[in-house]
């Protein structure tokens, strides 16, 4: 019953949508390539990048003198000793060139007298973070690149299309095996070169401020083609998202901005500023950092003082309507409608997944160890440490983003022939088009389930009992979810798509709390309740890699690869 | 006793074979139809098919669907303790269930 695959041929495909996706098309593109842009929803619509609300560092001394050095500097100190500084200088080098290209493109950044604004965001040692009003940023990013995309020519984009595997011939990447969503054909693709920009891991945990498509695919692709990841255990929760009253049609980390402008103040249940107790005084400005603020919520939580909901305080109620009105613009009328009157009550707020600082180890052209594979955006690891700073993750979509598609053209354009085999995309075709199969399992519970294991037991505190058991929970998943797909081979079976992020999600979970159980003690955006102290002799990043054995880890150190070269 | 929203949900792969099914949720003031969309699927039917991938913040604009014949986002129309029915949008090409083919042709693997 088996029809023939579907086969496509492309230069470059490049895996994911967002704003590293589609700056890596459109440069590839530039260079002569065809260019196969596959996304696993709709194309730009789907991944982080349409959700970030928020601001993008970047040193372009627009109103206050900077230069790319500083940016660097707070970059590699909020990553607690662990960046990689090639990928920290590049992100922080080029992210100026990516800004100013994205403004030729008529992005819209805001101005204040006729210069582009840069707002103050904690952590940076001066205001560097661009925006375009009112939590119109990520949008308006995506937005952009979808026109230039339309307008540059040789990008074929293909939506609903989840890559299952990486088609590895000796030793190098030839291409991937996918399932056609919409109509659930199988689909071989061949490719000079393949980039990853699939994002980060957020959809493991049940509260998490990114889309449903952030199960961690990249990671799971790459771990199965045999590349190592590296910095697995660092889960940047974001310390103020949104937690009550129930909020439709917004995204939880939308306060950040307002915290920028107004200075909102963070209370606990009797009405204390509390993040001094925890060694920042904040006095009513904005300052902590993220993973500082993640660990005061919860420890107040935890003392008995926290929100009804389980988190802090947020109140604007020191600010006037005027000023409230200002800063918010149309957004207090979307609100009004959720019931939110800021001039008369605080919200809830509490830490939320948000990002992942570990990913794809890869060098600064943004090549894998394996050829033909290369990597964009979240999903490469390393460049932010233990802890990112905040604006930096649009700025390494771009600049990730637009180095994977020069880097993959060149390689490309090198390569006379493809070297894709079908013999090498058998095993995962089999899977693809896999007979029909009930399954006695429910995999929309199986996901919520990992969700709460995650975020129970393998959120911004840890000890090795709740890692642990959380790995054996994982264990347990897997066995019950088996080797075959259930589902039928049919349009849009939400069962074996699940089926298939599950394989992903559970792989990367496993990749997660292995590597968190090994690192005993707390930096940055890990917590071990077991071991409080950050130590000298874990100044290392661990890499992680895959085999039927199991996740392995070794260590390594991604800042020495610097000063090596 | 707890109130419930009944989502009278359309299903099928085609116009002609479809059929109704009415699923009971428990209702809780504030959620959105996307919510109880999702608790459908945890907890009764997975198979039920749906597209969504942002969840709250209406910004991938991927839960288009009509309620009560009217066009809504999920994510955005608000659950109530009362009959909701819900049919894919019937000017685009049905895939399966709610889900039916939104995007534009250029940005189609299949045109």
């Amino acid at each position: 019953m088996h029809h023939e695959p579907m086969h496509v041929e492309t230069d470059v495909l490049i895996i994911g949508s967002g704003g590293a996706g589609m700056y890596a098309a459109i440069e590839a593109a530039r260079a002569g390539c065809s260019v196969l842009l596959a996304d696993r929803s709709l194309i730009g619509r789907g991944g982080a990048t349409v959700m970030a609300q928020m601001t993008v560092a970047v040193a372009l001394a627009s109103e206050t003198p900077d230069h790319w050095r500083h940016h660097y500097e707070d970059t590699l100190a909020a990553g607690r000793g662990l960046c990689d500084e090639r990928l920290a200088q590049l992100l922080c080098e080029e992210g100026p060139e990516c800004i100013r290209e994205m403004d030729a493109w008529r992005i819209g950044w805001a101005r204040k007298n006729g210069r582009i604004a840069q707002a103050f965001a904690p952590g940076h040692d001066r205001p560097r973070c661009v925006y375009v009003d009112f939590l119109n940023t990520g949008p308006a990013v995506s937005k952009t690149l979808r026109g230039v995309i339309t307008r540059t020519g040789g990008i074929r984009k293909a939506g609903d299309l989840l890559i299952v595997d990486l088609v590895r011939v000796k030793g190098e990447i030839a291409g991937a095996v996918a399932l056609h969503l919409a109509s659930g054909c199988a689909v071989t693709i061949a490719a000079k070169a393949t980039i990853l920009a699939t994002g980060g891991l957020t959809r493991l945990y049940r509260r998490n401020s990114a889309s449903a498509n952030m199960g961690g695919d990249g990671y799971a692709l790459a771990l199965r083609a045999g590349v190592a990841l590296i910095d697995m255990e660092f889960v940047q929760f974001f310390p103020i998202g949104h937690l009550a009253p129930r909020l439709i049609g917004m995204d939880p980390i939308m306060w950040d901005p307002f915290r920028y402008k107004l200075g909102g103040r963070l209370l606990n249940s009797e009405g204390e500023e509390f993040t001094a107790r925890y060694g920042v005084s904040e006095d009513g400005r904005y300052v902590t950092t993220r993973d500082v603020a993640t660990y005061a919520i919860i420890k107040e939580v935890e003392a008995g003082r926290g929100s009804p909901h389980g988190g802090a305080f947020l109140s604007f109620q020191h600010c006037s309507e005027a000023s409230l009105r200002e800063a918010f613009g149309p957004v207090i009328d979307r609100l009004a409608k959720n019931h939110i009157d800021l001039t008369r009550m605080p919200v809830e707020v509490a830490p939320i997944a948000h990002y992942h600082m570990g990913g794809i180890i890869a060098d600064e052209r943004m090549m894998t160890e394996v050829p033909g594979l290369l990597v964009a955006g979240e999903a490469v690891g390393g460049a932010n440490g233990a802890n990112r700073l905040s604006g930096n993750a649009i700025t390494e979509a771009l600049v990730f983003g637009r180095r994977a598609g020069r880097s993959a053209s060149q390689r490309a354009r090198a390569m006379r022939v493809h070297s894709f085999q079908a013999q090498a995309a058998r095993s995962a075709l089999d899977l693809v088009r896999a007979e029909p199969k009930q399954g006695d399992i429910n995999t929309a519970a199986m996901i919520e389930r990992l969700q709460g294991v995650m975020a129970n037991d393998v959120g911004p505190f840890r000890t090795q009992a709740k890692l642990t058991r959380a790995l054996s929970s994982i264990e347990e998943m897997m066995r019950a979810l088996g080797e075959r797909p259930i589902g039928d081979s049919g349009a849009f079976d939400l069962r074996r798509l699940e089926w298939f992020d599950l394989r992903n999600m559970l792989l990367v979970a496993r990749a997660v709390a292995t590597a968190a159980v090994a690192r005993s003690e707390s930096r940055g955006a890990h917590q071990r309740e077991d071991f409080p102290e950050m130590l000298p002799a874990w100044q290392f990043n661990q890499l992680a890699r895959w085999d039927e054995h199991g996740i392995t880890l070794a260590k390594t150190r991604a800042a020495m690869h610097a000063a090596a070269q | 006793m707890r109130a419930i929203a009944k989502l009278k949900i359309w299903r099928g792969t085609a116009s002609a074979t479809g059929r109704w099914t009415t699923y009971e949720v428990p209702f809780e003031p504030g959620q959105s139809v996307l919510d109880g969309l999702r608790w459908i699927r945890a907890n009764l039917d997975p198979g039920l098919a749906i597209r969504f991938s942002c969840i709250n913040a209406n910004a991938c604009k991927e839960c288009m669907m009509e309620l009560d014949d009217q066009t809504v986002y999920a994510c955005t129309a608000r659950l109530e303790p009362r009959e909701m029915i819900l049919q894919p949008l019937s000017n685009k090409r049905l895939v399966r269930d709610l889900v039916t083919e939104i995007a534009p042709p250029a940005e189609r693997l299949l045109k």
